[in-house]
């Protein structure tokens, strides 16, 4: 079975409600938090005023992963990682290494990422969301050597 | 956070210094209307002037905030620079959740600093910095510099004034996130006489759940019936700018300074058309999936030959009804261009645009002059009525000065009292009849939103004066809850009293839940108290003679009913407001 991932393909259409979210923090991390989530929703302001959401991009290779030094993220197949918080040691890794900052450090360091469950999609109401088939992994052609300044 | 008492950080400007205080009341006051009221009560002062440095101004949440949907307003309580009594304005935009995730059930600012200043807190941050570059400057650029200045774009709340609310113009909101405001009874001047330009709230903590099962379920099915029913299609879709079209059809929209309730080229600043011509798109207040706020795309040639640049500005019917029908301004772009000058101001665009209807009038009529008015005003005439909204939020000279403490005492001086459109402030844009007339003039906030006078009189129910203070007595009442909880008024028809009660319970809020309707009640009188022991006299408002010369759909507006209305809603003002003991 192929895992889907969570998408924003239509966030031109974001009202900037948090549902989103706030779903994901209630539903996934029992928490009532703007923060606490896999998903986060900013405002753009200046030219393109609108809204943008902080996504999490499923990486596969994930570099979250890859950082982890303990296994408490682990690459999860389609895409994004699987997380065993018991093994966190609240390094920051993860964090420092996503691209596209989508985990959150809480104060006392613990990373809060999307892990594509996908129950936060029902709650926009605008549809900007959606749980999609991954791309094809991109491994990369293994007979070029890694480009290194 | 779910707790028993109330957390409140108390900041005195004059030392940028603050303190948390626990304070007792969430079983009897609940949060909001009932929190601001007890505030007030402890740390006002009925008797001394609003712009005493030594007043508060409180920005209260209630116990629901944040933990279920259009639970998404904030009330501002403050002595009001209008009429020198005690206050509340409501604003949603990301303020209440800010204030939620700041960890705070109410701010409360009193003193006055030094310089122009911005207070910036949060759950972990308490900093009053200067900000005398800012002073002077538009709400937009002003939210702009700050935008920039402090982390946490979306998760936070940007409050702000503009120049009218440092003149003090009891005209003057406190813009909320650029599209929302503290809009009437000058909250503008009131942080402006604390020399405050704006407020920063960040909303940067997290809370465990409430536990038990009862929570996550329930939060879906009033998302599920807020969403999946057509019950706030008509905010969303056209949004309150409908009831344009609507109260022209039925003769009930005021139109150019109420000298008629109905306009046969309305179809120019229609919702209709302003959703087929200028919307660009709809945003919501954070924690609400319904999204009224409609933002209007404003396309201005600076230079030719094809030199373009755009706006986005917010309306909503009241807007549209005091900027363009009170005006006789029928383009949906000329509305926009004033709402964007009035924004720019800090200006309430009700309160301005019902203030210039009343100085276009008094020119005609020859009390006023170009001397006055800088400008000559002509209903119609957009152009000169952006210039004269400039004046207005300005104080360019002291007849705009005189009109931006409101058009009541603008008209006590050049004359002209018997059309100005002041219903205990200037009217909302609804001229339905008697009961709303009465329930604007007496009522808590002077808001068409403090009871449902206009609905009252829509569905035409005789003209027993005792009935209808009833009514508004009771509606008032279930009103109250609301803006105690804090509630979107849009989503009165799904949260009755029962719901409240099933939501505080699954948070945590058991004791509260079960004495819903003697909180409301004694919420009420408590405001009531407050409000007449700082100086209000229901029985000597006066309700203008053009409103008794208004016909409806119902024929001429009945006077002598009228006033039956108004002893009869005072007397129970007198009772509900009546000392405690
Ligand atoms: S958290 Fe960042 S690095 Fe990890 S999978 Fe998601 S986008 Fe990639
Ligand atoms: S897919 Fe799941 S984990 Fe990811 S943002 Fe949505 S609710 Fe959160
Ligand atoms: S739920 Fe949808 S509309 Fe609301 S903030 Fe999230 S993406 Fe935007």
């Amino acid at each position: 079975m192929v895992m889907k991932i969570l998408s924003t393909p239509r966030m031109e259409r974001c009202i900037g409600c948090h549902s989103c979210s706030l779903a994901c923090a209630r539903l996934v991390y029992q928490q009532l938090s703007w923060d606490k989530a896999g998903i986060r929703i900013r405002s753009t302001g200046g030219l393109s005023t609108g809204f943008e959401a902080q996504p999490c991009l499923a990486c596969d290779p994930a570099p979250c992963a890859l950082a982890c030094p303990t296994g408490a993220f682990g690459q999860r197949r389609g895409g994004g990682v699987v997380v065993k918080r018991k093994l966190c040691i609240r390094c920051g890794a993860c964090a420092a290494a996503c691209p596209v900052d989508a985990i959150y450090l809480d104060p006392a360091g613990e990373p809060f990422v999307c892990i594509q469950c996908g129950r936060c999609v029902e709650f926009c109401p605008h549809d900007c969301l959606e749980m999609v088939e991954p791309p094809a992994a991109t491994t990369g052609d293994a007979s070029l050597p890694e480009a290194r300044p | 956070m779910i707790r028993d008492y109330f957390r409140v950080l108390r900041v005195d400007l004059a030392t940028g210094r603050g303190r948390i205080e626990e304070i007792d009341g969430r079983d009897t006051q609940a949060g909001g209307s009932g929190l601001a009221a007890l505030l007030f009560d402890r740390m006002g002062f009925p008797d001394r002037g609003w712009e005493d440095p030594a007043q508060p101004l409180i920005l209260a949440i209630g116990p629901l905030t944040g933990y279920f949907p259009l639970m998404s307003k904030v009330v501002c309580a403050f002595k009001s620079p209008y009429h020198d009594q005690y206050a509340e304005s409501h604003a949603g935009g990301r303020a209440a959740l800010s204030l939620r995730f700041a960890d705070l059930d109410a701010l409360v600012i009193t003193g006055k600093t030094r310089r122009p200043s911005c207070l910036v807190v949060g759950s972990r941050t308490l900093e009053v910095q200067d900000v005398p570059y800012l002073w002077g400057k538009s709400v937009q650029r002003t939210g702009r510099v700050l935008r920039n200045m402090f982390v946490g774009s979306g998760h936070r709340s940007i409050l702000r004034i503009g120049p009218a609310g440092e003149n003090r113009s009891a005209l003057a909101c406190i813009n909320v996130d650029s599209y929302r405001h503290f809009g009437r009874l000058g909250g503008g001047a009131a942080m402006g006489a604390k020399n405050l330009k704006a407020i920063v709230i960040l909303g940067d903590a997290s809370f465990e759940l409430p536990p038990g099962k009862a929570y996550a379920p329930l939060f879906e099915k009033i998302y599920g019936q807020l969403t999946a029913t057509t019950m706030m299609d008509k905010y969303h879709n056209l949004g309150t700018a409908a009831n344009v079209a609507v109260l022209n059809r039925i003769q009930a929209l005021p139109c150019r300074n109420l000298q008629r309730t109905s306009e046969t080229d309305i179809v120019g600043i229609t919702g209709e058309t302003f959703a087929d011509r200028t919307l660009l798109r709809n945003t919501a207040c954070a924690g609400c999936p319904v999204g009224c706020i409609h933002l209007g795309f404003l396309r201005e040639k600076f230079k030719e030959p094809n030199q373009y640049l755009y706006r986005q500005v917010t309306y909503d019917h009241e807007p549209i009804f005091a900027l363009g029908a009170m005006l006789s301004v029928l383009d949906p772009f000329q509305v926009l261009t004033l709402l964007e000058t009035a924004e720019k101001a800090g200006l309430d665009v009700m309160s301005a645009g019902v203030a210039l209807a009343w100085a276009t009038e008094a020119s005609d009529k020859g009390l006023i002059s170009a001397k006055e008015t800088l400008v000559p005003l002509k209903f119609g005439d957009a152009g000169a009525y952006v210039q004269a909204v400039t004046h207005l939020g300005l104080g360019a000279n002291d007849f705009y000065r005189l009109l931006g403490r409101g058009t009541m005492k603008a008209a006590e001086h050049y004359g002209g009292s018997d059309f100005a459109c002041v219903l205990g402030q200037e009217m909302a844009g609804y001229a339905t009849g008697e009961v709303f007339f009465v329930s604007q003039a007496l009522g808590f906030r002077h808001s068409h939103l403090d009871a449902g006078g206009y609905a009252y009189d829509q569905k035409q129910k005789g003209k027993e004066a005792a009935a209808a203070v009833d009514f508004l007595v009771q509606d008032e009442k279930a009103r109250v809850l609301l803006t105690s909880m804090v509630a979107c008024l849009f989503a009165r028809e799904v949260y009755k009293e029962d719901l409240l009660a099933e939501c505080l319970k699954a948070v945590g809020y058991g004791n509260l839940a079960e004495t819903l309707d003697d909180v409301a009640r004694r919420v009420q009188e408590m405001r009531w108290r407050i409000r007449l022991k700082t100086g209000f006299v229901p029985e000597s408002v006066s309700i203008p003679n053009r409103f008794k010369q208004v016909v409806t759909w119902q024929g001429p507006v009945d006077a002598e009913y009228m006033e039956s209305l108004q002893q009869a809603y005072s007397q129970r003002i007198r009772e509900m407001g009546k000392p405690n003991v």
